[in-house]
């Protein structure tokens, strides 16, 4: 396979994760929020597609699942009856990427079906996991996005201009690489009213995230920047009378293209770590609302870890991203990386 | 509250600010040295033991246990945490002292008492030949060094308000050499359970700190082994700081067994210091520790299934309360716009009520507790089957109900944008609050976490807000910058009289509005009068029934909404003897003495 088209395998599998967390209210059977409390701590629940007489059915179909009487945490499956899945069917309300407001489930039943187990307050864990998939990746996505638009604004006047500016900016992300972030956003944080509303504690994190970042890549742009305007063309450019702002878009800032887009692949699977270590710690987004993050906190409860294996799942959700991430970023090192910036 | 994982406050039991008890300076009364030398001779006295029922253990061995942070102090007159307060329970002892499986007064240091027919003198006879942990002899000169400390002002000991009625303080007095009388201004309801939890103290250490005032100084952890002596039966042997205590046995201890063997049976009991309920568990199940207590439900049940060499119990409901309540404080006129809107939706009782009525307590129970637990709607939690009011309506959870009682209140339920109710108040604003709870603390969270969504469907939206412990009890009890907060007080006796700083409106730990000048409103002046007046009945039956009043009207008023009290669940390995929790603190340690070790001290961990 060629280089270029194992990049396009790669970002077409990202993609396709990326739309099925974008479309995650369509897929999500349930309100991410909303409680079961007849089924705290559910097992996964296994689609059937043979019943207890040994018929075979094309419809998948579940079996319902109760507590054990008198227990609080052994379930039983329900054998007598089976629970045929039901496609396309109306439930709790959501939008589309914030947008087109629709009630149509990919699949739901007569009963609550479970296909990743519940939490402690019998709250979907699928449904937790694909909303809570859209918090921590738009996360990731825009903290990379902002970090790298200052890194590469920053770079550019330090590497083109170069002189005092560059030495003041240099120094400036030498003392942003040195911060301790985390402890950072402890400070923010406790700056800020009690309560604050999930979407601006959304924010928040991504606003952090995003402006203790630019360094690195600040630096890396302000080391292209510095090679690139030194070459032939931009010199004949500039001999041609072509203005700082002409050359910098036309000559220079394209050479950075690779660089930025490695970044990004990079810094987005970093980001989205953040979060999710900042939900992990309670400074995240705040329940009910689902993050990435904030599902693993509760794994911090010894019971937890030790009683309820799916709740690790949201632990596992992320590994296809961050290796497509990753795949994606070494590729493009590859592909571009090399053969053209050198 | 209740200390730990669970407890918040229990360490208000040390700063109960309890108007009640009496005593007169005991400073004022003259009492004759004995010129004869500082510590007289008592080779021949006759011991005077008390024999204690229960199986006959085996000497030697030591058990290990775990304490949630480090003791502060083993000075009983300044010991306020929970930590200090279990260790100290194991070195020290009281005159008279409630049993904590009966819950009943039984003699201890003193063998017997009278209390005159008026109700205001009690006379208490000390037993014979009683010695300190060091071997020095125990005389009535001790017992007024004691009471001396505990009511001089100087000295700030946590147990002086216990010891004021009225604003008097008792008067003891030596009548003989084995015999203290004490006299109090009025009677006082709790009668002789007044004197549990007043440790005797060791006049031959500390009476040169007391003279130079440098008391509260004495018994940091730090203190020589040979500086430090009490009655209790373990002595202070070796602490390692950050790692553990170390007691041995006091050979000098004043009980024994059926069949006349001294107790306690353990060569030493080691305390370990280990900060989180997780570490907790995790050292008992690898044989660690030898005894666990405060456990969480979960952690209970995750024990409990995996039990190989050691036992779990469930003690039954304990006296731990756990509740929401409103800021209801009188912030004046600084206080922001939002926050005075806020708090003429807490003033108003049909608001409480609604809430309190759409709080879905059974959820609570299994979710929370899994079960080991009991839903709420009163301060008496049905571990304390003698003061419980059982008149007090336990309302089924009803949210047309609550809609009711907010539309009476003149809110109104509208469709939100998103087709969620949503609740607004007379002018149209939506009705959103946050309410605080302990991030240590796992439980209250997971309540705050059901509320949240039980709110949800009557419109309003709630926000959950885990704070760190001292931040949250700064915030409703100094700077009350809260809207709503979940916590739970851990009662440590089951008398009325443990929470009368809760009750009281000039109690420092009436949360909802904390040390009122005067009673906010008629009804918290009639639970003063009421709670004021049970103090200084004697009989039990006329207290119940002021008491009974006072649970009514915090049932119909919900200054507090109750929500649900867990169960005491412990552990211990099953070779520890004599295992039996009780439902008051220190749950498993009550009867120290008694514990032993099956295969004795050959099989004890080196």
């Amino acid at each position: 396979m060629s280089a270029r088209s194992r990049l396009l395998v790669c970002a077409a599998v990202l993609g396709t994760l990326h739309l099925s967390v974008a479309c995650g209210g369509f897929l999500a059977p349930y309100d991410p929020a909303a409680q079961d409390r007849e089924h705290p701590y559910a097992p996964p629940m296994r689609p059937h597609f043979v019943d207890t007489q040994g018929q075979i059915h094309l419809r998948p179909f579940f079996y319902a699942q109760a507590l054990r009487t008198g227990s609080f945490e052994e379930y039983a499956e329900n054998r007598a009856t089976a629970i045929p899945v039901k496609f396309f069917v109306s439930g709790a309300p959501y939008r589309v990427l914030g947008l087109l407001p629709l009630r149509v489930h990919l699949f739901g039943g007569g009963v609550p079906i479970f296909l990743l187990g519940s939490d402690a307050y019998g709250r979907d864990l699928l449904s937790r996991v694909l909303f809570g998939g859209q918090v921590s990746l738009l996360a990731g996505l825009i903290g990379a996005g902002l970090t790298l638009s200052i890194g590469l604004c920053i770079g550019a006047v330090a590497g083109f201009w170069g002189g005092w500016k560059d030495e003041v900016l240099m120094r400036v992300a030498e003392l942003f690489l040195a911060l301790p972030w985390i402890y950072l956003l402890f400070a923010m944080r406790a700056f800020l009213p009690l309560t604050v509303p999930p979407l601006q504690a959304f924010l928040l994190v991504v606003m952090v995230l995003g402006a203790v970042g630019w360094a690195r890549p600040a630096r890396i742009v302000r080391g292209i920047v510095l090679s690139a305007k030194e070459r032939d063309f931009v010199r004949a450019a500039r001999g041609f009378g072509a203005s700082d702002a002409y050359l910098l878009r036309r000559h220079i800032l394209p050479q950075t293209a690779s660089v930025v887009l490695t970044q990004a692949a990079i810094l987005v699977p970093h980001f989205v770590l953040a979060e999710m270590t900042l939900s992990f710690l309670g400074l995240g987004v705040p329940e009910p609302v689902a993050s990435w993050g904030n599902m693993l906190a509760a794994l911090q409860h010894y019971n937890v870890l030790v009683s309820y294996w799916w709740m690790y799942l949201p632990a596992l959700v992320m590994v296809p991203f961050f290796l497509g991430y990753l795949v994606l970023a070494s590729l493009l090192h590859g592909s571009y990386g090399t053969s053209k910036i050198e | 509250m209740s200390c730990a994982p669970g407890s918040d406050v229990s360490e208000r039991k040390a700063r109960l600010g309890r108007i009640g008890a009496l005593l007169a300076a005991i400073s004022g009364c003259a009492l004759a040295i004995q010129a004869t030398g500082p510590f007289p001779t008592h080779a021949n006295v006759q011991e005077e033991l008390l024999r204690v029922a229960g199986e006959i253990g085996r000497p030697g061995g030591r058990v290990v246990i775990a304490l949630r942070s480090e003791p502060k102090t083993l000075n009983p007159l300044i010991a306020a945490d929970g930590a200090s307060r279990e260790v100290i329970s194991a070195m020290q002892a009281d005159l008279v002292h409630i049993n904590r499986a009966t819950q009943l007064t039984e003699p201890a240091l003193a063998k017997s008492w009278k209390v005159s027919p008026d109700g205001l003198q009690y006379t208490l006879t000390l037993r014979r030949g009683l010695k300190f942990s060091d071997g020095q002899p125990v005389d009535v000169e001790d017992v007024l060094f004691t009471f001396r400390v505990y009511l001089d002002e100087a000295v700030h000991a946590t147990q002086r308000d216990l010891l004021i009625v009225d604003g008097k303080p008792i008067v003891v007095r030596k009548v003989d050499a084995q015999t203290v009388a004490f006299t109090l201004a009025k009677p006082y309801g709790v009668g002789e359970r007044l004197f549990d939890g007043l440790a005797i103290l060791s006049r031959h250490l500390l009476e040169t700190a007391y003279k130079e005032g440098k008391l509260a100084q004495a018994g940091g952890l730090g203190t020589a082994p040979n500086q430090w002596a009490g009655l209790g039966a373990f002595r202070l042997k070796e602490y390692v700081a950050g790692q553990r205590l170390v007691l041995e046995r006091n050979p000098y201890y004043w009980k024994t067994d059926e069949r006349g063997n001294r107790l306690p049976y353990l060569d030493e009991i080691v305390f370990l210091f280990v900060p989180s309920a997780d570490a907790q568990v995790v050292r008992f199940q690898s044989g660690e520790t030898d005894i666990i207590s405060r456990l969480g439900a979960e952690n209970f049940s995750v024990l409990s299934r995996q039990a190989r060499n050691y036992r779990m119990a469930d003690a039954g409901p304990g006296l731990e309360y756990n509740f929401l309540f409103f800021n209801l404080n009188e912030l004046g006129e600084k206080a922001p716009a939002e926050m005075t809107r806020k708090q003429s939706w807490f003033h108003s009782e049909k608001f409480r009520q609604a809430v309190s009525l759409a709080i879905d307590r059974e959820a609570i129970v299994r979710l929370v507790y899994q079960g080991r637990g009991a839903a709420l709607w009163g301060p008496v939690t049905p571990g304390n089957p003698r003061w419980v009011n059982a008149t007090i309506a336990h309302p089924a959870r009803s949210l047309d109900t609550s809609r009711q009682l907010l539309t009476d209140a003149g809110f109104k339920l509208t469709g939100g944008e998103s087709g969620e109710p949503r609740l607004v108040d007379a002018d149209g604003k939506s009705v959103e609050f946050s309410i605080v709870t302990s991030a240590s603390n796992a439980d209250r969270a997971k309540m705050a976490g059901l509320i949240q969504d039980d709110l949800k469907q009557l419109g309003m939206r709630v926000q959950v807000v885990p704070l760190e412990l001292r931040s949250l009890i700064d915030r409703v009890t100094q700077t009350k910058e809260y809207d709503a907060c979940v916590l739970g007080i851990a009662s440590y006796d089951a008398d009325p009289n443990s929470d009368l700083n809760v009750w009281l409106s000039s109690g420092g730990m009436h949360l909802w509005n904390p040390s009122e000048k005067r009673p906010a409103t008629d009804w918290e002046a009639e639970i003063d009068r009421l709670m004021e007046q049970q103090l200084t009945v004697t009989n039990t039956a006329q207290r119940k029934k002021l008491y009974d009043r006072v649970q009514e009207i915090l049932a119909e008023r919900q200054p507090m909404i109750f929500l649900a009290s867990p169960d005491v669940l412990v552990g211990a390995k099953t070779s520890i003897g004599n295992f039996h929790p009780a439902v008051l603190e220190p749950y498993v340690l009550w009867n120290v003495e008694q514990l032993y070790q099956r295969n004795g001290a050959e099989n004890a961990r080196q």
